[in-house]
């Protein structure tokens, strides 16, 4: 029995909710095949998310379903794993949802490497809410919280997680679809906190106030300004500043928490 | 041949072990004094039983991490004191709206904010009830000995489990940490969570059984099982209709309420005849009766109403034993919580607090002394 990408979709929830040009539905789309690719069974599949655009991701998916709240997708999802380490468990977060209001869970997750594959949609600011400041807008944009502008800087959401621990980290766009499902194939399987940024966009809210751009402008900025590792190392200082890093960033192998805590188990049995 | 186990021990110890021997086996949470010893036992008793323990970065971590590993099927608990506690209600309102069965620990300590931080207090009986936003019933259950804090984090587990939703079991600092004998009882009464039988194409996660109370799948069952924390309709997808969202509040609210008397434990000393009642519990419930028998033996006729669910609170059983009293006692260690809801149900009567709040809990000669003032 093959399953096929409809087979992880609530089609009689489509069409969705988000505006036209959200960078959202390429991301769920990418997760689908990515589950197709792998003929992952949609009943061994918890997807947990949090509150926001991206949040509304789950009303799409004909897996397992928790719909928790702001920020605290990763917390939920935790506890899932843990008992049920045999479950495929993604947390599916916005920006705000991942690093602003719920950075401590973020870490932590990456410290503690329960086998969670975490999925951030970073449109640089709050969809949902009107398009608000978030701690990944970036220096000097303007939003609806900052209309002269930010004077905070914004955080490196891939360079957090590493430093953190994570033993999976990547970046993708919503450009780079073939190459973001194949991240979320790899992150899927990777054993361990496994994080994966995707770069998408908001043009409702972040785009109206900032880009000078058409949606197909912006796409194509995407696709000029997200490079991989090597070529971003040999780009000119002048170029370094609006481009990023695309592609698997950290990738280690570790024991994730499940394993180690057999062990504790056994070593508790054992001295009764 | 029994084998009942006899402890010396505290009312933290008890609580965990009736936790465990409810069928307990996932605890997360964040140390607190004075609810820690919950947590240090469960870290070293879960994992001979084969479950886990977590010590997650928070106490918002905490509650949405029992509330997942028992969406998965696990039962879970947690503990916690004042801080934690008010970090714990953003999600223990996803459990009540999400139906997730589960035990919430509150050993009241002195506050506000940090307070007196080790010292007891009865401060927490309206966060308790009313700490998380919106509309909502929920079960408060609070013992006054070790052997109740065993016996009712039991049934705690077991109302959680019956009604699909989460149980508070409110204790405070004297009660967490003194001392006595208590039994870890061989045979309990253990209560699990229906679970649906029907085609698995037709399964509703929020579709409730004439006890309106929904059958839960867990995730990883071949019923899809969804758990939400919007308002939502019978499949377990948002939905705004007002006709549904009266529906769904009315329906979470009626299924606690509906079952009141089911889940009500009461204890009463010398009511019978009592020209004044006293009204307490947890601690301040074990002074009053030692309050009473002083009374009694000066020819005052005292008597003592104790509620050990405290949420929904036992109005019919008040107002039966309040009867032929004239006067009421509430003795809080608060500045005014419980007497309230006593003044509220007992409305004719001349209802009386005792309040203090200063670390202290209350002593006997405080509530004699008071008894006899408000008798004359
Ligand atoms: C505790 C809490 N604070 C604030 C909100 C309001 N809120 C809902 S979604 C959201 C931000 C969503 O932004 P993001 O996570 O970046 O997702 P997006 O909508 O951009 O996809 C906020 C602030 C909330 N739901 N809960
Ligand atoms: S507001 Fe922005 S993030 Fe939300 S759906 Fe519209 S484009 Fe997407």
């Amino acid at each position: 029995m093959a399953f096929q990408v409809e087979d992880y979709l609530r089609e009689d929830k489509l069409p969705h909710i988000w505006c036209a040009g959200c960078g959202h539905g390429i991301t769920v789309r990418a997760l689908v095949e990515a589950l197709a690719g792998l003929q992952i069974d949609p009943t061994s599949v918890v997807v947990t998310t949090g509150i926001g655009c991206f949040g509304k991701a789950d009303d799409y998916l004909n897996t397992h379903c928790f719909h928790g709240t702001h920020g605290r997708a990763l917390a939920f999802a935790t506890g899932i794993k843990v008992v049920k380490p045999e479950l495929t468990v993604f947390a599916l977060m916005g920006d705000g949802d991942s690093v602003t209001i719920g950075g401590n869970h973020l870490i932590h997750a990456a410290r503690r490497n329960v086998d969670i594959t975490a999925i951030v949609a970073n449109n640089q600011n709050y969809g949902m809410t009107g398009g608000q400041l978030s701690a990944t807008t970036p220096e000097g944009s303007r939003t609806t919280t900052s209309v002269y502008g930010t004077a905070e800087p914004e955080m490196d959401l891939c360079s957090l997680v590493a430093a953190a621990g994570a033993s999976f980290v990547a970046r993708g766009t919503v450009y780079h679809v073939t190459q973001l499902q194949k991240i979320i194939q790899d992150a899927i399987q990777h054993k361990g906190f496994s994080f994966v940024e995707v770069v998408t966009m908001c043009p409702t809210y972040f785009g109206r106030y900032n880009w000078n751009q058409t949606l197909i402008e912006r796409m194509n900025w995407l696709k000029e300004n997200a490079v991989s590792k090597a070529r971003y190392d040999k780009l000119p200082p002048e170029k370094k500043e609006s481009a990023f890093m695309i592609g698997k960033l950290v990738e280690k192998d570790t024991e994730d928490f499940n394993t180690k805590y057999q062990r504790i188990l056994q070593k508790a049995q054992n001295q009764g | 041949m029994s084998s009942e186990l006899i402890k010396f021990g505290q009312g933290n110890e008890a609580c965990a072990e009736g936790a465990f021997k409810a069928g307990a086996r996932f605890y997360a949470g964040y140390p607190i004094t004075p609810s820690s010893e919950i947590a240090e036992i469960a870290s070293r008793r879960l994992p001979q039983l084969g479950g886990i323990y977590l010590q997650m970065e928070d106490e918002l971590g905490s509650m949405a991490a029992i509330i997942g590993a028992s969406a998965s099927g696990v039962k879970s608990f947690t503990a916690t004191s004042g801080p934690g506690f008010s970090l714990m209600q953003e999600n223990l309102g996803v459990a009540i709206i999400g139906e997730v069965p589960c035990v919430v620990i509150d050993v009241q300590r002195s506050g506000p904010s940090t307070g007196l931080a080790t010292k007891p207090a009865q401060a927490d009986i309206m966060q308790a009830r009313w700490g998380t936003h919106g509309d909502h019933a929920i079960v408060v259950l609070y013992p006054s000995t070790v052997q109740e804090c065993f016996d009712l984090t039991v049934e705690a587990f077991n109302i959680a489990e019956m009604l699909r939703s989460p149980v508070i079991l409110l204790t405070d600092e004297v009660v967490g940490h003194m001392r006595e004998k208590f039994i870890i009882r061989d045979q309990v009464k253990v209560i699990d969570r229906k679970k649906p039988t029907g085609p698995v194409e037709k399964y509703l996660p929020y579709q409730p059984d004439e006890d309106g109370i929904p059958p839960m799948a867990a995730f990883g069952d071949k019923y899809r099982m969804r758990i939400t924390s919007s308002t939502h309709g019978p499949d377990g997808f948002t939905n705004s209709n007002p006709v549904n969202a009266r529906q769904m509040i009315e329906r979470l609210y009626k299924k606690i309420m509906d079952r009141a008397d089911e889940i009500t434990y009461i204890k009463e000393y010398m009511v019978d005849d009592a020209d004044i009642l006293i009204v307490a519990c947890g601690y301040t419930a074990r002074v009053a009766k030692a309050a009473v028998k002083q009374l009694r033996n000066e020819g005052i006729k005292a008597g003592l109403f104790h509620p050990l669910t405290i949420w929904p609170f036992p109005e019919k059983q008040l107002k039966k034993a309040a009867l032929d009293a004239e006067k009421i006692l509430v003795p809080e260690m608060n500045l005014g919580q419980l007497v309230y809801e006593v003044e509220r149900i007992l409305k004719e009567k001349e209802v009386f607090g005792l309040h203090k709040s200063n670390g202290q809990p209350l002593f006997v000669r405080e509530i004699v002394d008071k008894v006899k003032e408000v008798a004359k």
